[in-house]
């Protein structure tokens, strides 16, 4: 997908703006994501348009769903030094409590690189990272 | 219940969850215990700005919202019922400038979880994802009686 120029830009700088603001669906749900040291920590601001469940009010679980699994791909991505979004196989995502409206954050990690797929496990959560809103892992194609 | 109930009552209820109608989601069939979507296509859910192939995130919604309506074609009364876990398999990318339909069973009905079945698929039926996916049933009276009538609408 991805301008690789704009790439560079985000490794040597960790500013991720220019790289998120390229990705449509990045932009649509607001994610946004910092880096602390070698660590990502993705971002989803408050947003009314995101939400579901118009009692509690909630984010919508698909919405919560596409910010874990675009988390776990731009992580992949600067993980390996890949030019290119990896294609994602498969995702099961677990809902353990309400994405209230609020700010949501997520972090990654590899839990196994082979030489073509690689697996990843995403958690979220909002006010305290020891109560995640819900867990995540998904399989990526990896390119040839 | 009729199908004419069903369909109106998902489509209240779609029209209830914000993020629905930011993506533009419209129901296209609805029966009992089955249910289909629809996701028109737009620049603003790509994924992948090359290809203009839209995001996996906007087919978790359209999967989830119908995986979670469709109990609604499958219940006599309203009740709302949280995702408890959901599993998407991608077959192939979408193809680009064309809508995405979303076809929901429920399989089994307990008395505290529902299972349903989704699959994702475009015109000329090639499947996109399928997704299976657990639903609790928390009662309907956890659901304030004034959403509920907005969902049935009075129509009983």
């Amino acid at each position: 997908m991805t301008d690789p120029e704009i790439l560079r830009h985000t490794r040597e700088s960790g500013d991720f703006s220019r790289l998120l603001e390229s990705v449509p669906y990045a932009r649509f749900i607001g994610l946004e994501c910092d880096r602390f040291g070698d660590d990502l920590i993705f971002r989803l601001p408050k947003k009314e348009e995101n939400l579901g469940n118009p009692i509690l009010p909630a984010i919508h679980g698909g919405v919560i769903g596409g910010f874990m699994e675009m988390s776990a791909a731009i992580y992949l991505m600067m993980s390996q030094d890949s030019m290119s979004m990896p294609r994602i196989v498969d995702f099961s995502l677990d809902y353990l409590r309400a994405g209230l409206n609020r700010e949501t954050f997520a972090e990654c990690r590899l839990t196994r690189q082979g030489n073509r797929v690689a697996n990843v496990m995403i958690t979220a959560w909002q006010k305290s990272r020891s109560q995640p809103i819900a867990t995540a892992r998904a399989h990526f194609l990896l390119e040839d | 219940m009729t199908d004419d109930i069903r369909l109106n009552r998902v489509r209240r209820f779609l029209e209830t969850l914000n993020q629905a109608r930011e993506l533009g989601l419209t129901v296209e069939a609805a029966g009992d215990g089955v249910l289909t979507m629809c996701l028109p296509y737009s620049d603003r859910i790509i994924g992948n700005p090359d290809t203009g192939v839209i995001h996996g995130g906007a087919i978790t919604t359209l999967m989830d919202t119908t995986s979670g309506s469709v109990i609604i074609c499958a219940l006599e009364d309203f009740e709302l019922c949280p995702t408890l876990d959901l599993r998407v398999d991608y077959m192939r990318p979408a193809e680009p400038h064309k809508p995405v339909f979303a076809r929901a069973e429920t399989y089994k009905i307990t008395r505290n979880i529902i299972f349903t079945r989704c699959e994702a698929y475009q015109e000329g039926g090639e499947t996109i994802a399928n997704c299976v996916g657990t639903f609790m049933r928390i009662g309907k009276e956890a659901t304030p009686k004034g959403y509920r009538d907005l969902i049935t609408g009075g129509e009983e």
